[in-house]
């Protein structure tokens, strides 16, 4: 932490909640924040570097251990890696049998990635809160915030990556005119189509705005509340001690709600894509 | 006096959500049970699709904890 600062309760919480952001601050040029109100000087194009640097990692680290597995498997003597690798695919491959009726080979890889990424990416949620910022503190980075799903850039990337193959599909399957016929002529009679494109419009774009803020909520909310149980760690012996018990308790809860949300991410997305591929 | 308003508009957060979370998932849950009772064959996959539904009932009264609490701790300090 900060050693100029006196550390107070909310200074502590609002140190945890700032992103290491990157951008051309107007008065001190291209850089990064040193400060909530420098950061948001910093305009829409400044970078949050500790979410892109830890989505990037975990993607990676996602694509070489699945690669790994790829590489090595063997139908005599299947390893316990292979098997749990194994276990994965087949519950990604049933979800999207039941789930999506049209044919598109593109599906069920989109499904695994968006499956285990925000798995891993939610995980790092279980990591203490202080841990990983104190180690980058240590080398001089003044913010690191380790989940990148806590931050509604990077579930807003992958919600609008999941929108804007929604519409591809839309109106390759069921051509321009035809996408924005179901639009505009449902569900009341085509001359009401101000109203249709109303109602459809809402219903079209909540999709992707769900999506992202349902993930950032719950993410949001789980962290926030980790931040606050450390808080705990402050106030003497019986309070570290009841704050770590809290902190496990919390932790079990929030594995939950960690593969709940990674899975209903992944389901809605094949729902959202089977959608656009239904002709009616 | 502003930091009164906020601290009243954090707990309206928290508790109509919490309100509007309960009432979901309670309806919910109340159904799920009754397919139990219907058909007790049917709760693997009952469960699995109640707490598909759970998650999405629950996903706005949780942006609103996330926002209230974040109003509560973070905006009425500084």
């Amino acid at each position: 932490m900060a050693a100029e600062e006196q550390l107070t309760s909310t200074g502590y919480i609002q140190h945890h909640l700032q992103n290491l952001t990157f951008g051309m601050h107007p008065e001190h040029g291209l850089g990064i924040a040193h400060g909530a109100q420098e950061a948001k000087d910093m305009g829409f194009w400044a970078i949050h570097l500790d979410t892109m640097f830890w989505s990037i990692f975990l993607g990676g680290l996602f694509l070489w251990v699945f690669r790994k597995a790829a590489r090595t498997v063997s139908s005599d003597v299947p390893s316990g890696f292979q098997n749990f690798i194994e276990v994965v695919i087949e519950f990604i491959d049933n979800n999207c049998r039941e789930t999506f009726t049209s044919k598109n080979n593109l599906v069920a890889p989109i499904a695994l990635t968006l499956f285990v990424w925000i798995l891993l990416q939610n995980v790092m949620d279980l990591v203490p809160v202080d841990w990983i910022p104190s180690l980058a503190g240590l080398i001089g980075i003044p913010y690191m915030k380790v989940v990148p799903t806590t931050d509604p850039n990077a579930t807003f990337g992958m919600s609008l990556s999941v929108f804007a193959l929604m519409i591809y599909y839309s109106i390759k399957v069921k051509g321009a005119g035809g996408f924005f016929g179901e639009l505009a002529f449902q569900p009341f009679p085509k001359w009401m189509f101000p109203v249709n494109l109303f109602l459809e419009g809402i219903s079209l774009i909540s999709k992707p705005v769900s999506l992202s803020l349902r993930l950032f909520g719950n993410l949001y909310a789980g962290e926030m509340i980790f931040i606050l149980i450390a808080l705990m760690y402050s106030g003497g012996f019986f309070f570290g001690v009841f704050g770590g018990a809290l902190q496990w308790a919390w932790a079990m809860f929030h594995l939950l709600i960690v593969l709940l949300q990674a899975f209903i991410f992944m389901i809605l997305t094949i729902v959202y894509l089977d959608m656009a591929h239904q002709h009616h | 006096m502003e930091n009164a308003l906020l601290y009243i508009a954090g707990g309206l957060m928290l508790g109509i959500g919490a309100a509007g979370a309960a009432v979901g998932i309670g309806i919910l849950a109340a159904r799920f049970i009754e397919g139990i009772a219907r058909q007790p064959e049917m709760l693997g996959m009952l469960r699995t699709q109640f707490f598909i539904m759970m998650g999405l009932v629950d996903a706005l009264p949780i942006i609103a904890i996330a926002i209230g609490l974040y109003v509560l701790f973070a905006v009425v300090g500084g």
